[in-house]
C-alpha cells in the first residue's frame, strides 16, 4: 500500500487524523454566523432585554436541535435503519402521554408542587422505561418487517395523542390548565431554569456519547456483528435507549413534538458526511438541526414576519421527503 | 346465481344492539327526560332524536366509505381518514371560510367534495404506483400524506385565523348536534343506500381491473362512482361533526375477516356494526366523566388505534 | 476444543435442538450438514454466544463457556452470520477492520492495519476497499463479512451458510482459504452448509443434525457414507470414491 494511501487510510478510518474534519468546522462556523445573524438582526428599543430574550431562544433552538439531531442518529443506529427517527415512531407522543398520565395520577396539585428538576427526572424515568418496554415488543413482533414496524410506531403515536387527549378531558379543568402550561411549549415561550435543565441532561448525554462513539460504530454493524466482536449488545442497547428517550424528553419539553425534523437531518447529515463513523455523523447531524431551526427561525421572525409556524414548514419539508423517500423504495 | 347467504341472526341480532343502543343513547344526557317535564317532548326533538340519527348516519357512513376506499386501493388498511382525504376537506372548507364567507352551504359543501376529490386522485395516483407486494407501504404513504395535508391545513387555519375551526373538525363530536344542524348527514345516509345498490360492482371491482374488465364491468365508471360516494361523504361527515378515526377502517376489517368481501352480504352487517360502534363510543363518552362529555371521536381514537394495532400484529405472519 | 454437552434449546416455545452432544475438534475444520429446519444454524448461534445458553454445557478447552466475558470470547472465536442489512453506508475497508475492535477497543495500532490490509488482499477484496457496502454484490458482500471475521484473529472461526450468494469461483477459494487456515494456521473451523460436495471434500468432521438431534458425528472418512446421508435427507444420496476426491450425487433418478 502507497504511503498517501495508508496515510489516508489511517486518517480517515479511525479518526487518527489530528485535523478535525473541514465539513464540521464549515458546519460550525455558519452556525455561529447564522446565532449571531439572529441575535443582533434589527435590533432596537431596549438592546439589553431584547438581547436577554433572543439569547434564550437561540439557546433552546440550539438544544432542542442538537437533541434531535443526536436521538435521531442514535434511533438509526439500533434500528438499523435510516429513515426512522425517534418521532416517526411515536417516541413524542409517548413523552406527552407521560406527562398527562403525571398529571392525571399525581392529580394537578401534586403535579405542580414537584421541583421542576424532580419533574423532568420523573418524565425521563418513566419514558425512558416505556419505550424500553414498547421498543422490545414493537421489535420483537415486527423484527423482519420495517414497514410494518414504522406503521405499528405511526399508530402508536396515534395512540398515544389519543389517549393523552381522553386524560386530558377526564382531568379537571385546572389541572388541564397546569398540564397545557406545561406540556405544549413553543420556541417563543422557554423557560429559563427549563433551559437550563436541559442543557445539563444534553451536556450529559454528550459527554457519554464521546467516550461509548467508538462502540456506537460496532452497534451500527447488527446484533450479531457486534456480539461476535465482543461487545455486550443489549447493555449498550439499553444505554442508547435511555440517551434517546432523554434527548427526546429534553427536546418535547422544550417545544413540543416536531415530527419530521429528524428525519430531514439525518439525510442531510448522511449526504453531507458520507460515513458511517459517529464521531462525524454525530456533531455534523445536531449542527445540521440547529442550524435548519436557527436559520428558520430568523426567517420566520424577520423577514416573513410569520411567528410559530416554522414547525408547521417543517413538517410540512420533511413529510415530503419521507413520502418522496418511500415512494422511491428508500425504504425496505 | 345464489351466493352463500348473508348469516341473517348475525345481522338480527346486530339492529337489536343498535336499537337498545340508540333507546341508551336518547335518554341519557344532562336534560331531564321524564315523562312527567313537559319540556321532554321538546327536548327529544331538538337535541336527542338528531342526535342519535347523526351519530347512526354518520357511523354507517364512515363505515362504508371505508369498505369503498379498501376495494379501490385493494388494501385492507385505508380509509380516508388516513389517506388525506378528511385533511383535504378541510383545506377546502378553511380555504372558503376564509375567503368566500358568504357562500351558501351548498356551495360549501360542493367545493370541500371537491377539494377531497383532488386529494384522493393524488392519493390513487401514489398508491398505484407502490409495488403490490408491499401491502403495508400503503397506508403509510397514506398517513404521512394525510399529516402533509394537515400541516397544509394548519398553515392556512393559522394565517386565516381560523384555529379554532381546525380544533373542531379535528375531534368529531356530537355533542353540538341539534336539529337544522345536522340533516347534510341525510346525504351521507342516502349515498350509503346507492353503495348498497352498486355492492356486486363494488365487490368485482375489488377483484382488480382485469378481472373487471373481462367480467364486462365498467371499471372506470364504477370507480368513479365510489371515489365520488367517498369524497362527498366524507366532507359532509367532517363540516357537520368532525373526525372519526379508525372506523372506517377497524368495521370492515372485522367483518371481512368474519364473513368475507362480498359486499352483497357484509355491507348491511358492515353499516350495522360502523353504527353500534359509534353509539357506544358516544354513551362511553357521555357517561365517563358524568356531566361533562368526552368527544366520541376521542374515544374512538383510542378504541380504534388499539384494535388497528391488534389487526396489524396479529395478521399471520409470511414466514 | 468445543464441547456441547445435553444442549436443549427452545425458540417461541418450539423446541429446536433436543439433547445434541457434540465436540468440534481444534486446528480442523467441521461441517454442520442437516436438512431444513434441523436447527444447525441455532446450534452455531449458541456455540456463538448469540443465543443465551437454555439448558446444557459448553466448554471451550474445558472451560465453562458461559463465564468467559464477551470481549474474551470475541478475542477468540468470530463468527459469520448469514446476510444481514446494514443500514450505515460503510466502506468495505472499514467493514473489514472492524473485525480488528475485539484488540483495539477504538484506538487501531500498527498491527491492526497490517492485519487488515492483509485479510482484504487475502480475500481477494483490495479494488473494492473504498465501495460502500450497498453499492456492491451480494458476493462481495458476503466475502467481506468473511474477511472481517478473519481480520478478528481468533482460534475459532464459525460460519453461518458463507457459500450463499457466491458463485463458482469464490466458493470454491472461500473453501480452500478456510481449510488453509485450520491446516497451516490451526483455526478450528465450524461451518453450516448445504453443498455435501463441498462438505465431504473440505471438512474434516462431520456434524449431521436431523429435527433437533444428532444423526451423526464423526471423521469424514467413518461418516460420510451413502447410507448415512440417504437417511438423513430422506432422499437418496449417492457418495462414490473417485480419485480426486468424494463424489455426492443427490439427483439421482428414483429408479436407479
Amino acid at each position: 500500500m502507497a504511503l498517501s494511501e495508508q496515510w489516508c487510510f489511517y486518517g480517515f478510518y479511525w479518526g487518527e487524523d489530528p485535523m478535525p474534519d473541514t465539513r464540521l468546522i464549515v458546519l460550525f462556523l455558519v452556525l455561529i454566523g447564522a446565532g449571531v445573524t439572529y441575535l443582533t438582526w434589527g435590533l432596537a428599543g431596549p438592546i439589553a432585554f431584547i438581547l436577554k430574550l433572543r439569547a434564550i431562544k437561540l439557546g433552546g433552538l440550539l438544544v432542542v436541535g442538537a437533541a434531535v439531531g443526536l436521538s435521531t442518529i442514535l434511533f438509526q443506529t439500533i434500528s438499523r435503519n435510516r429513515v426512522l427517527t425517534p418521532s416517526i415512531m411515536g417516541f413524542d407522543a409517548l413523552y406527552v402521554f407521560v406527562q398527562t398520565s403525571l398529571v392525571f395520577f399525581l392529580g394537578g396539585l401534586g403535579f405542580s408542587q414537584l421541583p421542576r428538576q424532580h419533574l423532568f427526572a420523573a418524565n425521563s424515568g418513566a419514558l425512558i422505561l416505556c419505550s424500553l418496554v414498547l421498543f422490545t415488543l414493537a421489535l420483537r413482533k415486527t423484527r423482519h418487517d420495517i414497514q410494518l414496524m414504522i406503521l405499528v410506531g405511526v399508530v402508536f403515536g396515534l395512540l398515544f395523542r389519543s389517549l393523552s387527549a381522553l386524560m386530558q378531558r377526564l382531568m379537571d379543568p385546572s389541572e388541564f390548565a397546569i398540564l397545557q402550561s406545561v406540556s405544549f411549549a413553543q420556541f417563543s415561550g422557554i423557560d429559563r431554569i427549563e433551559l437550563l435543565a436541559s442543557f445539563i441532561a444534553l451536556g450529559g448525554v454528550a459527554v457519554w456519547l464521546v467516550w461509548r462513539t467508538s462502540v456506537l460504530d460496532v452497534m451500527a454493524l447488527g446484533k450479531r456483528e457486534a456480539r461476535s466482536l465482543g461487545v455486550a449488545y443489549d447493555r449498550v442497547q439499553f444505554e442508547i435507549l435511555c440517551a434517546i428517550s432523554l434527548l427526546v424528553s429534553v427536546s418535547t419539553a422544550l417545544v413540543g413534538p416536531i415530527v419530521f425534523l429528524g428525519l430531514l437531518v439525518s439525510a442531510l447529515a448522511h449526504s453531507l458526511m458520507q460515513t458511517h463513523r459517529h464521531a462525524l455523523l454525530l456533531p455534523a447531524s445536531a449542527m445540521i438541526a440547529a442550524l435548519i431551526l436557527v436559520a428558520g427561525q430568523a426567517g420566520f421572525e424577520r423577514i416573513l414576519n410569520l411567528q410559530s409556524t416554522l414547525t408547521v414548514v417543517i413538517e410540512f419539508t420533511g413529510g415530503l421527503l419521507f413520502l418522496i423517500l418511500l415512494m422511491r423504495g428508500k425504504i425496505q | 346465481m345464489r351466493f352463500m347467504r348473508a348469516p341473517k341472526p348475525v345481522f338480527a341480532i346486530l339492529i337489536v344492539i343498535m336499537l337498545i343502543l340508540s333507546g341508551v343513547s336518547i335518554f341519557i344526557g344532562a336534560g331531564d327526560m321524564s315523562w312527567d317535564n313537559p319540556n321532554a317532548l321538546q327536548i327529544l326533538m331538538i337535541s336527542r332524536l338528531p342526535r342519535t340519527a347523526a351519530i347512526i348516519l354518520t357511523g354507517v357512513s364512515t363505515a362504508i366509505t371505508g369498505v369503498i376506499m379498501q376495494l379501490l386501493v385493494r388494501n385492507k388498511f385505508v380509509e380516508p381518514g388516513t389517506t388525506g382525504t378528511t385533511e383535504a376537506a378541510m383545506i377546502g372548507l378553511l380555504i372558503v371560510a376564509a375567503w368566500m364567507p358568504g357562500w351558501p352551504v351548498f356551495a360549501k359543501m360542493t367545493f370541500a367534495a371537491l377539494c377531497a376529490l383532488i386529494g384522493l386522485g393524488i392519493f390513487f395516483a401514489l398508491a398505484r404506483r407502490l409495488p403490490a407486494e408491499q401491502p403495508l407501504l400503503i397506508p403509510l404513504v397514506g398517513l404521512i400524506y394525510g399529516g402533509i395535508l394537515g400541516a397544509v391545513a394548519t398553515f392556512v387555519a393559522y394565517q386565516a385565523d381560523l384555529m379554532q375551526y381546525l380544533g373542531i373538525w379535528l375531534t368529531g363530536e356530537f355533542s353540538g348536534i341539534l336539529a337544522g344542524r345536522y340533516e347534510l348527514l341525510w346525504i351521507a345516509g342516502a349515498l350509503a343506500l346507492v353503495t348498497y345498490a352498486v355492492a356486486d360492482q363494488f365487490t368485482i371491482v375489488g377483484l382488480g381491473k382485469e378481472t373487471s374488465l373481462s367480467l364486462g364491468l365498467k371499471y372506470g365508471q364504477v370507480t368513479a362512482i365510489g371515489v365520488g360516494a367517498v369524497a362527498i361523504s366524507s366532507s359532509l361527515v367532517v363540516v357537520t361533526v368532525g373526525v372519526i378515526p379508525f372506523i372506517g377502517l377497524v368495521v370492515p376489517n372485522i367483518v371481512s375477516r368474519a364473513m368475507g368481501d362480498n359486499l352483497r352480504e357484509s355491507l348491511p352487517i358492515v353499516a350495522c356494526l360502523g353504527a353500534v360502534a359509534l353509539l357506544s363510543a358516544d354513551i362511553l363518552g357521555r357517561v365517563l366523566r358524568y356531566p361533562y362529555e368526552i368527544p366520541a371521536g376521542t374515544v374512538f381514537g383510542v378504541i380504534g388505534a388499539v384494535v388497528f394495532l391488534w389487526l396489524l400484529l396479529g395478521r399471520r405472519s409470511h414466514a | 476444543m468445543i464441547t456441547v454437552q445435553g444442549l436443549y434449546h427452545q425458540l417461541g416455545g418450539n423446541p429446536v435442538l433436543r439433547d445434541v452432544s457434540i465436540s468440534l475438534p481444534s486446528n480442523k475444520m467441521t461441517a454442520i450438514i442437516g436438512p431444513n429446519g434441523a436447527g444447525k444454524s441455532t446450534l452455531l448461534d449458541v456455540i456463538a454466544r448469540q443465543s443465551k445458553l437454555q439448558q446444557g454445557q459448553l466448554y471451550l478447552d474445558d472451560q465453562d463457556m458461559t463465564q468467559i466475558k464477551p470481549q474474551d470470547l470475541a478475542l477468540r472465536m468470530a463468527l459469520v452470520s448469514q446476510q444481514n442489512g446494514i443500514a450505515s453506508r460503510i466502506r468495505i475497508r472499514d467493514l473489514v477492520g472492524f473485525g480488528r475492535w475485539p484488540h483495539h477497543q477504538g484506538r487501531p495500532q500498527a498491527q491492526d492495519l497490517d492485519k487488515t490490509a492483509e485479510a482484504l488482499d487475502r480475500f481477494d477484496l483490495n479494488g473494492l476497499g473504498g465501495r460502500f457496502l450497498d453499492e456492491v454484490s451480494g458476493g462481495q458482500r458476503q466475502r467481506a463479512f468473511v474477511a472481517m471475521a478473519y481480520c478478528q484473529d481468533t482460534d475459532w472461526l464459525l460460519l453461518d451458510e458463507p457459500l450463499n450468494n457466491l458463485d463458482l469461483r469464490y466458493a470454491t477459494a472461500l473453501m480452500v482459504q478456510l481449510r488453509a487456515l485450520s491446516q497451516v494456521q490451526s483455526k478450528g473451523i465450524a461451518i453450516v452448509i448445504h453443498d455435501l460436495n463441498y462438505a465431504l471434500n473440505y471438512a474434516d468432521h462431520i456434524v449431521a443434525l436431523k429435527e433437533g438431534q444428532l444423526a451423526f458425528e464423526g471423521a469424514v472418512s467413518d461418516v460420510a457414507n451413502s447410507e448415512n446421508l440417504t437417511g438423513l435427507y430422506d432422499t437418496p444420496v449417492e457418495v462414490t470414491k473417485t480419485e480426486k476426491g468424494l463424489f455426492v450425487q443427490h439427483h439421482l433418478m428414483a429408479a436407479s
